[in-house]
């Protein structure tokens, strides 16, 4: 599997240094930067615009705002936010011009309202046990079996490929990504509670899927479940 | 307080994980999670769904576009 460059072998340098550097012409550290983050961005940047080439495009004309800016950056965010925001911003006027735009301000759309699981799989209102599952969720294989197969990818990126668009961001940049919560607010403008009705959302449905998927395929025998 | 129901759990998991759950809606949750195997897991599946998420290979960004950049960076005026 490949490795994020300088996310293990040295510890990656402190905003201050990176800043620093950046400001000096270090094209090290740039390089640095650019192999660390590019790919992330790429990612991301693909929710907002239609083609791979046009993602790719968003990245480099948010690298190239990096090299513009980096000396107005205040330090009032971590560096990789302040990249990230510029990121969104670039991606979401290509989107415009590509029609393309997501509508971040209205909360629910219809998409983002409902159940998450199934209300079929809850015991009805005449029933001694309202609101509980008929049937438990099928077991799934432990993480340690299940985690690297390229089918679980394939399935898990099927699963991204098919959420709204809002959901899709949420997600990849908390679980894909590894944001907290304040910092993709931060990125995408809005609020906690906003962005967690749409990360809910979208987990809810990547399980839902992954349950589909391991229930097609069942469980190993033999070794250990999780419970 | 009344109890927590199944289908009422599986919609706080997020804002369990996040703790972002007050003080009296969190208890009821631990509390339902003790008695309730089929929430138990659903809970154990929704880790495991974000852990998976957090193992996608990335995609990497074209040389090309990386040669382009950094031929900007060395470029660019003080």
């Amino acid at each position: 599997m490949e490795v994020e460059a300088g996310s293990s072998a040295r510890p990656f340098p402190s905003d201050a240094v990176l800043v620093t550097r950046l400001r000096d012409r270090d094209e090290a550290a740039f390089a640095l930067l650019l192999d660390a983050w590019s790919n992330g961005m790429l990612r991301l940047a693909r929710s907002f615009v239609s083609t791979n080439d046009s993602a790719a495009e968003v990245v480099q004309d948010t690298w190239l705002a990096v090299i513009r800016g980096i000396g107005q950056f205040e330090g009032r965010s971590s560096l990789k936010t302040w990249v990230y925001r510029i990121l969104v911003n670039t991606a979401k006027r290509r989107g415009v011009r590509e029609s393309r735009s997501i509508p971040w301000s209205s909360l629910a759309t219809g998409e983002d309202d409902g159940p998450t699981v199934d209300p079929a799989r809850f015991r009805g209102a005449g029933d001694p046990y309202p609101g509980h599952w008929w049937e438990f969720p099928a077991r799934w294989p432990s993480p340690e079996q299940a985690a690297l197969s390229g089918e679980v990818r394939a399935e898990v990126t099927a699963a991204l490929a098919q959420l709204p668009d809002r959901q899709r961001i949420v997600i990849l940049l908390r679980d894909v990504e590894g944001y907290g919560s304040d910092e993709v607010c931060s990125i995408l403008d809005i609020s906690a509670a906003n962005q967690r009705v749409l990360l809910h959302r979208a987990r809810a449905f990547v399980r839902g899927k992954l349950e589909e998927y391991y229930v097609s395929v069942g469980t190993p025998r033999g070794g250990r479940e999780v419970t | 307080m009344a109890e927590l129901n199944c289908d009422e759990f599986v919609e706080l998991v997020t804002a369990f994980l996040d703790g972002a759950l007050d003080a009296d809606a969190e208890s009821r949750f631990v509390d339902h999670l003790a008695v309730c195997d089929g929430c138990e897991r659903y809970l154990d599946q929704f880790r495991q769904t974000i852990s998976t998420l957090g193992e996608l290979p990335p995609e990497s960004l074209p040389d090309e576009a990386r040669d382009t950049l950094l031929a900007a960076f060395r470029d660019w005026p003080r």
